[in-house]
């Protein structure tokens, strides 16, 4: 102690008691701080997998630090992906939708190009720029019993049939654009469409629609496309258009066929051998 | 035929079957005097042909609609009142809505057989409606409307109107959202009227859209007021077609004063007693494996929801293309908003399309100033003004269907909404004639081909190689009946313009009216091909006798018939 407190007029005392203070601070916060030594390093490297995918697959368009490229004349390329989060790249890249096939109105839904641990990477890389939408819960996405379809079903009515149709057969929008079909689409998609907005459709936030009712939106969707065809063959959910094809052409078509046969069967015609 | 035997007959009141209905029969004869008039129809005759049936279709739609509607109002209940659905489709338990739309609910989930005898309903009235326009067309064609028909075929038109009117109210009852969506389109239709569409929209809905009126309202009109009245001129249209007799097409033996064909007892009994079968029974298929108006899928009616691909049943589709079409044009003076955008393509095309339908036989009496009776029917190609302003008119509504369904065409064929819309903007005017000028060449080409074939014969198949090395086809002469009904069909004659001034410069009175007729007379019949004469006849036969290039249809015949079919086969 006297060692101590001898030197405590020391000119250099001030610093080691400041130097001793942060290494205090910064041990306790290292042993406290929630994320595991371990796990920092599997996440640094992920993001890095994802950065090196992002540089091959989609750096041409969105530039080397998805800051996005603009173009000459206004617009760009491809668009900023700083802040888009998580589920924007999850959405885009899971569906196949990105990397574009070509440049056209709307990317289209295809088979993905990344399995889903390079899609998991490349929305590591693209969450680690600046935070945006994560991944949603699988207790939002996988609608159990606790899903109120009702519910759902209104919300779906009020916000999403005025574009995706009510089936989820889709719909036409201005300029060549649609909004896609629904049907056969995981509900983490649907969850993750909602909150980042693709393409022409708007973002649904958590403050507008809670994840319950976008849960119940899903249970919805899901219980509807379930449900048997009552009445029968449905003609693509498309409505009165299809029923009008299918009046002419079967009723109509049909109708006139049977009369031709009975007026070519009249009481006196025998047919010539 | 020589073995066959002499049919026997015996009077039907000393068969076994006579002798056991002669007492009921009698006691009903002598108490409703029934014999005398059913005498006359059941021997009443009609000719024979497939397209004299595609109004029975419509006849026995209605009968269908009028059974399968009966059944649906046992359980429909016509109210708006809000009440909260208990019923056994899930996906809406619970939810507010009103009595229209969960009665109709139950029809489809809880009443057996209910959604079935629905989807009847819905596929018969769509093909009540496509029976009378494919009827119409065949009566238009073949210039079966002429006199003395006219009144008829104003009758048709405004069964045709009624129809439609009918097939709308019902489309609105169930009270989903995509028939509310319906409605709110014949709410802004109504309210585009200038000046008075705001108080009859009052008038119609009892207040403002939707309020609580209308489905009443609308299910009073469905099932009583346009029914009543398309039964009373069904009922007209039937006794008119009786009283004119049945137009047939011309042939051998056939004439302005008679009716060949057979008796409706037992063979148009039978015919058309099976057909209602037929039609009764493709009904009833289409009910029970194609899916129509899935009410619930679309869910209750909501002012503030919208579905993608609204749209209202075909036989509205034309209405609904000309309103997506149009550009919207809408100003306001004076207080008042005239929403050109709404008025002209819904309000004002749909009167003047069946306006100009309904008055054709009297533009076309105009034109020909033919008063004489016809029960022949033309064959289109012998109008060729008349069957290309057909098509002209089927061109123009075709474009607005496209227009109709614009959206749907877009998402399924991957094309842009804009484009269709733009492409259906020029064509509802460029289709329509150019569909006519196409039609009009087609037209005189038959009439071509017909004379031709009058005149050398038809194309026998028999290639012949002359000593020279070239090849030509054999023309076999046509039979007489063939030579017939080619030729039966009158010689028209184009209205000559009168001079504007005799011979001394004295304006003659009347000239301007009459000019003006010369020239819609040559618009209708300047290039008709005219049929040849019996001299051209004689003198072709003569002509073919010497080169001997017509081969005669004898017993070494081994070209093809009349009708293509190989005859050596």
């Amino acid at each position: 102690m006297r060692f101590l407190s001898r030197r405590r007029r020391h000119p250099l005392a001030g610093f080691v008691v400041l130097l001793l203070g942060l290494v205090v601070a910064g041990g306790l916060y290292s042993t406290l701080a929630p994320r595991s030594a371990g796990a920092d390093t599997a996440d640094a490297r992920q993001v890095e997998t994802g950065r090196q995918l992002f540089l091959v697959g989609c750096a041409g368009c969105h530039g080397k630090n998805a800051a996005g490229i603009l173009a000459a004349k206004g617009g760009n390329y491809g668009p900023s992906l700083v802040g888009v989060g998580a589920a924007a790249v999850d959405f885009q890249v899971g569906t196949g939708r990105m990397p574009l096939a070509n440049s056209s109105q709307q990317a289209p839904r295809k088979p993905p190009a990344y399995t889903a641990e390079e899609t998991a990477a490349l929305s590591a890389y693209v969450a680690s720029l600046a935070p945006g939408p994560a991944i949603p819960d699988t207790e939002y996405t996988d609608p159990s019993d606790e899903a109120d379809v009702t519910n759902g079903g209104e919300f779906f009515r009020t916000n999403c049939t005025a574009c995706h149709n009510s089936v989820g057969a889709g719909g036409a929008l201005p300029g060549g654009r649609y909004a896609p079909p629904l049907d056969d689409v995981s509900g983490k998609y649907i969850y993750e469409a909602m909150i980042t907005g693709p393409q022409q459709m708007p973002v649904f936030a958590d403050s507008v629609i809670t994840p319950e009712d976008k849960r119940d939106i899903i249970a919805y969707i899901e219980s509807v496309s379930e449900e048997p065809r009552y009445g029968g063959l449905a003609g693509g959910g498309l409505g009165p258009v299809s029923e009008g094809l299918f009046s002419w052409i079967i009723g109509i078509g049909g109708l006139v066929v049977a009369a031709i046969w009975i007026g070519a069967h009249g009481a006196r015609v025998k047919k010539q051998t | 035929m020589s073995d066959t035997k002499t049919p026997t007959h015996t009077p039907v009141e000393q068969t076994k079957f006579g002798k056991r209905a002669g007492g009921p029969v009698k006691w009903l004869d002598e108490r409703v005097g029934a014999a005398g008039v059913a005498r006359g129809l059941i021997r009443k005759v009609f000719p024979d042909h497939w397209s004299f049936m595609l109004g029975e279709i419509a006849l026995y739609s209605f009968i269908v609609l009028l059974l399968s509607g009966t059944f649906l109002t046992f359980w429909f209940q016509p109210s708006m009142q809000e009440i909260t659905y208990t019923g056994s489709y899930t996906p809406l338990y619970g939810l507010e809505m009103s009595q229209a739309y969960a009665s109709t609910l139950d029809i489809s989930f809880d009443i057996r057989g209910g959604l079935l005898m629905r989807q009847i309903h819905h596929w018969s009235a769509m093909l009540f409606i496509a029976a009378m326009y494919v009827h119409m067309l065949r009566v238009f064609f073949t210039g079966a409307f002429r006199k003395p028909r006219e009144l008829n075929w104003v009758i048709g038109v405004l069964l045709m109107v009624l129809g439609l009117i009918e097939g709308f109210a019902g489309y609105s009852l169930p009270d989903d959202l995509l028939s509310g969506t319906g409605l709110r389109f014949v709410d802004g239709l109504i309210r585009s009227i200038p000046i008075v569409g705001s108080y009859l929209e009052y008038f119609v809905f009892g207040g403002e859209f939707p309020g609580n009126e209308i489905i009443p309202r609308l299910y009073m009109v469905h099932i009583l007021l346009v029914p009543a009245l398309l039964l009373g001129l069904i009922a007209a249209h039937m006794l008119l077609l009786v009283y004119h007799k049945h137009t047939q097409w011309p042939g051998p033996g056939r004439t302005e004063k008679n009716v060949v064909g057979y008796p409706v007892l037992p063979v148009y009994a039978a015919k058309a007693g099976g057909f209602f079968f037929v039609v009764f029974g493709f009904t009833a298929l289409m009910g029970a494996v194609l899916q129509i108006n899935p009410i619930w899928a679309y869910g209750p009616y909501n002012p503030s929801e919208v579905t993608a691909g609204s749209q209202p049943d075909w036989y509205m589709g034309f209405v609904e293309g000309a309103v997506r079409l149009m550009p919207n044009w809408e100003f306001t003076t004076l207080g008042w908003t005239f929403s050109l955008n709404v008025f002209i393509p819904a309000v004002l095309l749909l009167g003047a399309f069946f306006t100009a339908i309904g008055a054709y036989p009297f533009i076309e009496r105009w034109v020909t100033k033919d008063d004489r009776e016809h029960h022949l029917l033309q064959r289109p190609r012998n109008a060729p003004v008349r069957t290309a302003l057909g098509v002209a008119a089927m061109t123009f509504y075709g474009v607005l269907w496209i227009g109709g369904g614009n959206d749907i065409i877009a998402t399924q064929f991957r094309l842009d909404i804009y484009a269709i819309t733009w492409f259906c903007r020029v064509m509802v005017f460029v289709g329509p004639v150019i569909a006519f000028i196409i039609t009009k060449r087609i037209c005189l080409g038959l009439q071509r081909a017909d004379k031709e074939q009058v005149l050398h014969g038809y194309e026998s198949g028999v290639i012949e190689r002359s000593p020279d090395g070239g090849y030509s086809e054999r023309h076999t002469p046509l039979s007489e009946v063939g030579q017939y009904e080619l030729t039966t069909h009158e010689r028209v004659e184009v209205a000559a313009p009168p001079p504007a001034a005799d011979d001394r410069g004295v304006r003659v009175p009347g000239a301007r009216k009459a000019r003006r007729h010369a020239f819609v007379s040559k618009f209708y019949y300047g290039d008709v091909v005219d049929k040849p004469s019996r001299d051209d006849v004689d003198e072709a036969r003569h002509h073919a006798g010497h080169d001997g290039h017509e081969l005669e249809a004898d017993e070494e015949f081994r070209g093809v018939g009349e009708t293509g079919v190989p005859r050596s086969h």
